[in-house]
């Protein structure tokens, strides 16, 4: 082994946490490969593995639930949500990373509170508000609702990455003459770019999986994968298994390439803190 | 006498930039405050007439409602505990470098893609009496009859581990690579063995860190939903207050008691939060002041 490289310590404790990730992967992989062969499975009932093996699930469950519909909605809402979100946010975080001003830290304790509030709590009163006025139902309630968490998500994880960038660059810039939106476009958002895909992925992979504002909002035409998921295992009886079972499978699928896609572009690590790495030695 | 107002207001650092944070303080004013306020104000407006109070009282004079408070903290706390307290040591010796580092943690984080669907479906097959894990248990004559872990209480929080344990790891691995190592050396110079190392320096500077990952994942775990429905009993033991607010609004189509519940979830939830971060700021300074 490289010597420069630091190994996995094993010491008595290390091997009981070890031992427990283990015993916790080992499941998780049960887990998954449970549903993984259902999916692929005819008839499955007091037996290890499935009589036999078949693709039709799949097929069936993109018929069923129309999944074509699905996916381009889930697309469109998620796209919509983080076109939006940058926008709103991203100036918004310029403010808070560079300016002290009265009453910033209400505003501040403003953007937190869609965070820190489970999306039942406030997602119930703003179906009611977006059912009164008409756009609950339709796809432009369900990108509202979840711009709801999405937009103080991008202020969040925008304000370390616009503190970073030395407020005398834009000084320079004005001073030869750049009127703010120049500097905008050619200095800051340029510099920028990281913490923008940083923020637009992650807002990306959250409103695929947002399950309770989606649902709250949503009629049916306006369904995203997550929500279409549920209705059809909580109709469980009505739906063959396997092809939930199916459906979850490309569900995963999906989020899996946004993942991989997100942590291309994001150290997962520096989320919240500037890494120093400890020196390789 | 504009241009010294406007000067004065300006080193208070009041200027024209601040019109920036005029859409987003819109946005979350009309889609955030305005409903919250809205819900608030229809919780008092009960549908069957009655006191302001009305509503809140036919939730907690209803111990079948009430006892959903408790259903959801004894759910919801447990989870988010073990998830940061099983994520600090994995944090801790994943924290630096080394080689398949990357790889290790992405394997951690991947079971955030699963969804509570497929998390619900495994649990069900993978738990479930005729299901995999039962089946080891059998043939290794652990147990005489297969155990029962879905369709109650640990079949939800199986699911809330699956899904706020790689986020809780997520951000706990991110606090810790935020402490600069250097501290840590400076004390090995001085003699300080590495569970010193760890209990004076790394635990302290990672408190506010841990509080913060708890104050999240409790979040996700609080609103559980979707998987107290399908892992879950949602008639008994895992019925949750937000299946509550959900029953009242969609099922009895009474939005004004289910805002009321929506508000008993919200202040239970702040009750929480802010017991947290007033234990997370009297570490801070615990911690600061120790370090000189």
């Amino acid at each position: 082994m490289n010597p420069k490289v630091r190994s996995v310590r094993a010491t008595p404790l290390g091997w009981v946490i070890w031992g427990a990730v283990v015993f916790f992967f080992v499941n998780l992989a049960g887990v998954v490969f449970s549903v993984l062969v259902s999916s692929f499975g005819t008839k499955w009932f007091d037996t290890w593995l499935p009589s036999g093996f078949t693709t039709h699930w799949y097929g069936d469950a993109w018929r069923e639930f129309t999944l074509f519909h699905v996916i381009v909605v889930t697309l469109l809402v998620s796209g919509l949500v983080v076109v939006l979100s940058v926008l709103v946010g991203a100036p918004a975080a310029y403010v808070l990373a560079r300016k002290n001003f009265p009453g910033k830290r209400l505003v501040y304790l403003t953007f937190l509170l869609p965070i820190l509030m489970p999306p039942i709590t406030y997602g119930i009163p703003l179906a009611t508000v977006l059912y009164k006025f008409g756009f609950a139902g339709h796809l432009s309630g369900v990108v509202l609702a979840n711009l709801v968490p999405s937009v103080p998500f991008v202020i969040l994880t925008m304000t370390p990455f616009i503190e970073q960038v030395d407020p005398r660059i834009e000084d320079a810039a004005r001073m030869l003459g750049a009127g703010t939106r120049s500097v905008f476009l050619k200095i800051l958002a340029p510099l920028l770019v990281p913490g923008l895909l940083a923020s637009g992925i992650l807002v990306l992979v959250r409103t695929v999986g947002m399950f309770e504002l989606t649902f709250l909002t949503a009629g049916p035409d306006s369904q995203t994968l997550v929500v279409a998921l549920y209705y059809s295992m909580s109709a469980a009886g009505i739906r063959a298994q396997q092809s939930v079972d199916a459906m979850a499978v490309m569900y995963t699928a999906m989020m899996l390439v946004l993942l991989v896609v997100a942590l291309r572009f994001v150290n997962p690590t520096q989320l919240v803190a500037r890494v120093k790495e400890e020196p390789s030695e | 006498m504009s241009a010294t107002w406007q000067h004065r207001l300006a080193e208070r650092g009041v200027d024209r930039r601040l019109w920036l944070l005029l859409p987003a303080t819109i946005f979350v004013l009309l889609l955030f405050v305005y409903p919250f306020l809205y819900g608030l104000s229809l919780s008092f407006q009960p549908m069957d007439g009655g006191g302001v109070l009305a509503n809140y009282d036919k939730f907690f004079s209803d111990a079948y409602q009430r006892d959903t408070i408790a259903t959801t903290l004894k759910i919801a706390l447990p989870a988010a505990l073990l998830n940061v307290l099983a994520a600090v040591p994995i944090a801790f010796r994943l924290r630096g470098r080394f080689r398949g580092k990357r790889l290790l943690t992405t394997i951690l984080v991947v079971p955030i893609t699963l969804g509570t669907v497929l998390t619900a479906q495994g649990l069900l097959n993978y738990l479930g009496p005729t299901g995999w894990f039962n089946r080891v248990l059998l043939s290794l004559q652990i147990v005489d009859d297969p155990i029962r872990l879905t369709n109650n209480y640990w079949g939800v929080f199986f699911s809330l581990v699956i899904t706020g344990f790689p986020f809780a790891f997520l951000l706990v691995l991110s606090y810790l690579s935020g402490i600069d190592p250097t501290l840590q050396r400076a004390a090995a110079t001085l003699g300080a063995s590495r569970a010193q190392r760890f209990r004076r320096i790394t635990l302290p500077l990672l408190a506010p860190g841990l509080a913060t990952t708890f104050l999240l994942t409790f979040v996700l775990a609080f609103s559980v939903f979707p998987s107290a429905v399908l892992v879950g009993n949602p008639a008994g033991s895992t019925r949750v207050i937000s299946l509550a607010a959900y029953q009242a609004a969609y099922e009895q189509y009474d939005y004004a008691y289910a805002s009321a519940i929506a508000m008993v979830m919200g202040a239970v939830e702040l009750v929480v939060v802010a017991i947290v971060l007033v234990w997370r700021s009297r570490l801070y300074t615990g911690s600061t002041g120790g370090k000189g």
